[in-house]
């Protein structure tokens, strides 16, 4: 589903990401981690089309094909989606008005009819069960005046009513206390299937003891230096990252 | 529809064209023989001429007054022609008999005259360069008992209304653009309600400058009588010339017991080249309405989009007891304009209240400022105010100034005061569009948001309209 082959990408000027590979199959779910600056964050912002990030080199493949050139919300109803590391709060717009735009955006781009009100409010209201935001948060602005773990509950909202093909989770654990963890981690294993690919950027072992893992990722200075399973994770919580710094270092240099 | 034609679409200002229309048209410069000339032309009694002198004398003793937050060169009061008029003019009740040009520029602006294609529930009055074209409609009104009329000829058909009017909310030497204003205005609209009746159409006013060379002094009066109640709208669009051009307007509103006037402005006046900020509008307006009754109301609602520098403060004088004054503002800047604008409630007698709520947005390298006074007498027990104005920049060059005044004389006044700065950023775009909403929907949606509580009190199809607007002209200042 999403191939990116030999890039290198930067932002203001600065290279980031140097010469990364990545494959990611139907069904799969890998976790990328790394120490802070590595550049996860740069990814999965390259990857949703973020305007102040540049392709230098490389290639992205989103179902075969090259996404660079297309627009955010294009590669939204293409299938991508993106769980920001700390999302904006945009006065004004409530959460469900913004919700049911982006969602029959969609629709319009796939030529399907609008979802009809009284159909979307339910709908809505399930998600929102489920990840037991309160409901009156639908009529709040979007994100204003909500918690850390608050937003990324909202965030893993989103993901359930827009039911993207690829969801790539930007540090969605940081800054969550258990019950957040156990809701998120829930609303996360809800979505995933046989067909959905899903890339959590973490920096913790403990969302990957709730949503195991498939390939294990190491990414240092723009580069994804080692690959495993979920053992690789539990190594990475013993030892840290800095085992695997010196022999890249010989080895790469 | 007719409501795409006050507010336009595609980001250009396609209102830029100029009409050839021949006119009747003054020497430039202002002396008491212009002024004679010109009410001579317009066949007006003696009281009328009289007004006009008493103003221009008082202007001619006034300095031009320069707090504004807002830079501008020198005017040059002898350069300009102060008074100009289609030769052709139509008759009261055939529109058919305006010079066809005329109607033809209102038809590209895509205001409908056709009988079938007019708005059914808008009364219009067309005003091109401060002449009053006609009203549509005029039939049903006149069964009502309303009065839509250009000023000039309600000078001849109700003289005692304005003689009794005229003046009354905003003297003749309340200030230096409204004292020549009154000494110069050529037309305007007059609206008339009968106790009793609430008007039965929205009504509205359509001003068009098209000459390059004269000044636009526009004389509005609105009087509700008891009981009443009336909404209007005017909407302003001017052709893109190289020169300034200076629109010194003058707007009365007296609501009598119990009587409700809603006032609602459109404002897209040419705003200069955006690079070079030549040309464009200068908008000096003196807008005031008296709540004069027990229990009346007074609603401003203005969105201002356009003109090089604005420069006004509908303002309400809240009289009667249990009067009540409301404004509701979004002022847009972008390009090189400038905008100085807000307003002041005065509140003179029991029980009085006022909601003020601002919204202002600059982008590109222009300034936006908030001048607002809230002033409590004395004698006026249990007043209320509520002042709410949220500033949003748009990039990092532009700039956003509030200057509250308030003024509490009584102590069982209830004062509040909210404001709050905001920036619209490629951020919160990059959400929107992250999340499959396209960019054009998405600073529609973050304008829309934030200008939500005022669009709210504009009839419905312009509210939709406005918004539309406001979405275009900020499309290439995001970035």
């Amino acid at each position: 589903m999403l191939e990116i082959k030999n890039l290198y990408a930067s932002v203001e000027g600065k290279e980031i990401i140097k010469d990364l590979c990545l494959s990611v199959r139907p069904g799969e779910i890998h976790a990328i981690m790394g120490p802070n600056g590595a550049g996860k964050s740069t990814l999965a912002k390259l990857l949703a089309g973020h305007p102040a990030y540049t392709l230098d080199q490389g290639e992205i493949l989103f179902k075969g094909a090259n996404i660079i050139d297309m627009e955010p919300d294009a590669r939204a109803h293409a299938g991508i989606f993106m769980s920001f590391q700390y999302p904006i709060e945009i006065p004004g717009v409530s959460n469900s008005e913004f919700l049911r735009a982006a969602l029959n955006a969609k629709r319009k781009a796939h030529g399907e009819p609008e979802l009809p009100l009284e159909e979307f409010e339910t709908l809505l209201k399930d998600c929102m069960r489920r990840m037991e935001i309160r409901e009156e948060f639908k009529d709040r602005n979007l994100n204003e005046g909500f918690s850390g773990g608050e937003k990324k509950r909202n965030e893993i909202l989103q993901m359930l009513i827009l039911s993207p093909d690829l969801a790539i989770l930007d540090e969605t654990d940081s800054g969550l206390d258990i019950d957040a963890m156990r809701i998120v981690a829930s609303g996360i294993n809800d979505f995933k299937s046989a067909d959905k690919g899903l890339i959590l950027i973490t920096h913790y072992q403990r969302l990957l003891d709730y949503i195991q893992p498939d390939f294990v990722h190491v990414m240092v200075d723009g580069k994804i230096i080692r690959s495993g399973n979920a053992s690789l994770a539990l190594e990475l919580e013993e030892k840290g990252y800095d085992w695997l710094i010196p022999t890249n270092k010989e080895a790469f240099s | 529809m007719s409501a795409d034609a006050f507010l336009g679409k595609g980001s250009e200002y396609k209102y830029g064209f100029v009409s050839h229309v021949e006119m009747d048209t003054l020497p430039k410069g202002l002396n008491e023989d212009i002024i004679a000339q010109i009410s001579a032309k317009k066949g007006e009694p003696p009281f009328l001429l009289e007004f006009r002198l008493k103003a221009y004398r008082r202007w001619v003793e006034m300095k031009e007054p320069h707090w504004v937050n807002a830079s501008y060169p020198a005017i040059d009061y002898q350069n300009i022609s102060y008074y100009s008029a289609p030769k052709k003019k139509a008759t009261l009740d055939n529109l058919e008999d305006a010079d066809p040009e005329i109607l033809r520029t209102f038809e590209r602006l895509g205001i409908p005259l056709d009988e079938q294609k007019r708005l059914t529930n808008v009364a219009m009055d067309l005003v091109f360069d401060s002449v009053s074209i006609g009203v549509t409609f005029k039939k049903k009104l006149t069964e009502a008992g309303v009065v839509l009329c250009s000023i000039s000829e309600a000078v001849h058909l109700y003289p005692e209304l304005i003689e009794k009017y005229l003046g009354s909310v905003v003297p003749i030497g309340d200030n230096f653009f409204a004292a020549l204003n009154s000494a110069v205005f050529s037309d305007g609209s007059f609206v008339y309600i009968p106790k009793g009746v609430r008007c039965p159409l929205e009504l509205s006013t359509y001003f068009r400058i098209n000459d390059q060379e004269s000044g636009q002094f526009e004389r509005t009066l609105i009087i509700a009588e008891d009981n009443s109640y009336v909404s209007y709208l005017e909407g302003c669009t001017a052709p893109a010339f190289d020169n300034n051009q200076l629109h010194a307007a003058v707007v009365e509103l007296i609501a009598l017991d119990n009587a409700e006037i809603k006032y609602a402005t459109v404002q897209n006046w040419y705003s200069g080249d955006p690079k070079t900020g030549l040309g464009g509008v200068y908008n000096f307006v003196t807008k005031r309405g008296k709540c004069a009754g027990v229990n009346s109301k007074i609603s401003w609602s203005q969105v201002e989009v356009g003109a090089a520098i604005t420069w006004k403060y509908p303002s309400c004088i809240l009289q009667g007891d249990n009067s009540v004054g409301e404004f509701y503002s979004v002022a847009l800047t972008n390009g090189k304009m400038q905008a100085d604008t807000g307003t002041k409630m005065i509140h003179i007698g029991k029980n009085t209240s006022s909601t003020i709520i601002s919204k202002g947005i600059s982008a590109d390298q222009s300034h936006n400022s908030y001048r607002g006074l809230v002033k409590i007498i004395p004698r006026a027990t249990g007043a209320r105010n509520y002042t709410q104005c949220d500033s949003m920049l748009v990039g990092a060059e532009c700039s956003a100034n509030t200057f509250p005044y308030i003024e509490v004389g009584n102590s069982t006044s209830q004062v509040e005061h909210e404001a709050s700065t905001s920036k619209m950023n490629e951020e919160q775009l990059f959400y929107f569009q992250s999340r499959g909403i396209s960019m054009e929907d998405s600073i529609n949606m973050v304008v829309n948001g934030f200008c939500k509580d005022v669009l709210c009190e504009l009839p419905l199809e312009f509210a939709v309209e406005a918004q539309k607007l406001l979405g275009l002209k900020l499309e290439h200042s995001v970035g």
